[in-house]
C-alpha cells in the first residue's frame, strides 16, 4: 500500500474512534443531567403520566405467576441482573430511575407494571424489556408487588417494637 | 450472529466483544477473521457501535482490514406487532476483509481467494442500510433484515442482501437461584443469510447463501459466549464459516464517563 494511503486510512480510523468516543461522552453527559433532573423533580408527575398511558386491557391482565412459590425469588434475581443498576438494589430508586416502592407503583395493577416493563419508557431512558421472555417479566412484576407487603411487615414490626418499648416505660 | 433483533444496548452500558470467524476456502488458503466491537447505548432508542476488523489467512499474512461505524435507531416508542429499527453503517474496509458479517450483492467465496497483498490495496468506503424487523411470539424471536449497500464511488451499484433468523431461550422462566447452567441462560437459534444481487442484476444469480445454527450462553458474571457453525448452501458459498465470540457488558459506563467530565453527582 502507498504510504499516503496508509496515512489517510490511519487518520480516518482515528477519526472514527474519536467520533465514537465523542458521541459516547456527549450522550453520557446528557443522559446523566437529564435523568437526574427527571428523577428528583418530577417523580410524581412521571408516575401519573406513565400509568395513564397503560391501555385498559393491559391494566386488567392478571399475573399468571401470582401463586408461583418461586416467582418472588426468581424475580428478585432478574431485578438484580437487569433493573437494580438504575432503580437501586432494593428498588428504592436512584439518580436515573424512580423508586419502585412508592405508593403510585405499588398501587398499580400487575398488568400495568407488566406493560411498562414490556414497553419501557424509551424517551425517558428506560429500555424495552420484552427481550426477556413473558414469564420472566411476570416474575419481575411478582417481585415488585411483594415489596409492598415486605414494607408493610417492616412497618408493623417497628410499630410493635416502639409500642412495646412505650408500654415498658 | 448475523441477524439483528430490535433490541438495543441499554443506555449508558458499554459492551465489548471479540468475535472470530474461521472460514474454509476453495482455491486459496483457509482464514481466520476477527473483530473487536464496542457497543454503546447512547440512548434507549439509539445504539452506536465501532468495529475494528482484521484477518489472518493461513500461509499468507495477518492484517488490519478496516473499521465500521454502526448506528441503530428505534423510531417507535412502544412495542408493536412488528418492531422496526433503522440501521446505518459506514464502512472503511479493504477487499481483504473476510469477517462476512453480512453477505451482499454478488459476494462469493472466490472473492476471498485473492492474496492479502493484492486485496488490501482495494479500499471500500461503503454506506450500509438495514431495516431490522423483529417480533416475539411464544418465547421465540423472529427477525428479518433486508439490507442495501452503496459503495461511495458513484459508478458502483447498490447491492442487496438479507438475513432472517429465529431464536429462543431454552427455558422461559428464570430459576430462583444464580446458576451457570440453568436452561434460561442458553439461547438457541438458526439463521439464514445471503446476497440478492445489485441494481444491475438483481436476484440469486451468482450469489452466496448460508444457514447457521447458533447458540449463546449468558453467564451470571456478565460474560456471553456465542458459537455458530455456518454452512454454505451453494457452490458460491464457503463450505464452512465457524463463528465464535465472547462479550462482556460494562453497566454504568456512561455514568463513569459523566462523572469524569463533570456530570451531575
Amino acid at each position: 500500500m502507498k504510504p499516503a494511503n496508509s496515512l489517510h486510512r490511519f487518520c480516518l480510523t482515528l477519526l472514527a474512534i474519536f467520533g465514537f468516543v465523542a458521541i459516547a461522552f456527549y450522550a453520557a453527559l446528557a443522559h446523566d443531567r437529564g435523568q437526574a433532573a427527571d428523577a428528583h423533580d418530577h417523580l410524581h408527575h412521571l408516575h401519573s403520566a406513565l400509568f395513564a398511558k397503560v391501555p385498559e386491557n393491559a391494566r386488567m391482565r392478571p399475573n399468571p405467576l401470582q401463586d408461583d412459590p418461586d416467582a418472588v425469588a426468581a424475580g428478585r434475581k432478574l431485578f438484580a441482573d437487569h433493573c437494580s443498576e438504575c432503580h437501586g438494589r432494593s428498588a428504592e430508586g436512584g439518580k436515573k430511575a424512580p423508586n419502585l416502592r412508592a405508593d403510585e407503583v405499588q398501587d398499580a395493577t400487575p398488568g400495568a407494571l407488566f406493560w411498562i416493563v414490556s414497553n419501557g419508557v424509551v424517551r425517558k431512558g428506560m429500555p424495552v424489556w420484552s427481550k426477556l421472555p413473558e414469564p420472566e417479566r411476570w416474575q419481575i412484576v411478582t417481585y415488585l408487588k411483594s415489596l409492598k407487603s415486605a414494607d408493610d411487615a417492616a412497618r408493623n414490626k417497628v410499630g410493635q417494637q416502639s409500642g412495646a418499648s412505650g408500654s415498658n416505660r | 450472529m448475523v441477524t439483528y433483533d430490535h433490541y438495543l444496548e441499554e443506555p449508558g452500558n458499554l459492551e465489548v466483544e471479540y468475535f472470530s470467524t474461521f472460514g474454509t476456502q476453495r482455491g486459496g488458503n483457509d482464514f481466520n477473521s476477527y473483530w473487536m466491537e464496542f457497543e454503546y447505548g447512547a440512548k434507549a432508542w439509539w445504539t452506536t457501535e465501532l468495529y475494528l476488523d482484521g484477518q489472518s489467512t493461513f500461509g499468507d499474512s495477518t492484517i488490519f482490514t478496516g473499521f465500521r461505524w454502526e448506528n441503530r435507531i428505534r423510531p417507535l416508542q412502544l412495542e408493536h406487532f412488528i418492531n422496526p429499527v433503522l440501521y446505518v453503517e459506514y464502512e472503511q474496509i479493504n477487499e481483504a476483509d473476510k469477517i462476512v458479517k453480512e453477505v451482499e450483492g454478488h459476494d462469493v467465496e472466490s472473492d476471498h481467494a485473492v492474496p492479502n497483498g493484492v486485496a488490501r490495496h482495494d479500499l471500500d468506503h461503503e454506506l450500509e442500510f438495514k431495516l431490522l424487523l423483529s417480533r416475539n411470539f411464544k418465547g421465540w424471536n423472529v427477525a428479518v433484515n433486508p439490507l442495501a449497500t452503496k459503495n461511495l464511488l458513484p459508478s458502483d451499484p447498490w447491492e442487496f442482501g438479507y438475513a432472517i433468523g429465529a431464536s429462543r431461550p431454552l427455558a422461559l422462566k428464570a430459576s430462583p437461584k444464580q446458576c451457570n447452567f440453568c436452561p434460561e441462560n442458553f439461547i438457541a437459534g438458526i439463521e439464514m443469510y445471503g446476497g440478492l444481487g445489485d441494481t444491475q442484476s438483481f436476484g440469486l444469480h451468482e450469489t452466496s447463501h448460508y444457514v447457521a445454527p447458533a447458540m449463546a450462553w449468558n453467564l451470571p458474571s456478565g460474560l456471553t459466549l456465542r458459537l455458530s457453525p455456518g454452512f454454505g448452501l451453494n457452490d458460491n458459498s464457503h463450505r464452512l464459516l465457524l463463528r465464535w465470540g465472547v462479550s462482556r457488558e460494562f453497566a454504568g459506563f456512561g455514568d463513569v464517563i459523566g462523572r469524569l467530565f463533570g456530570g451531575h453527582q
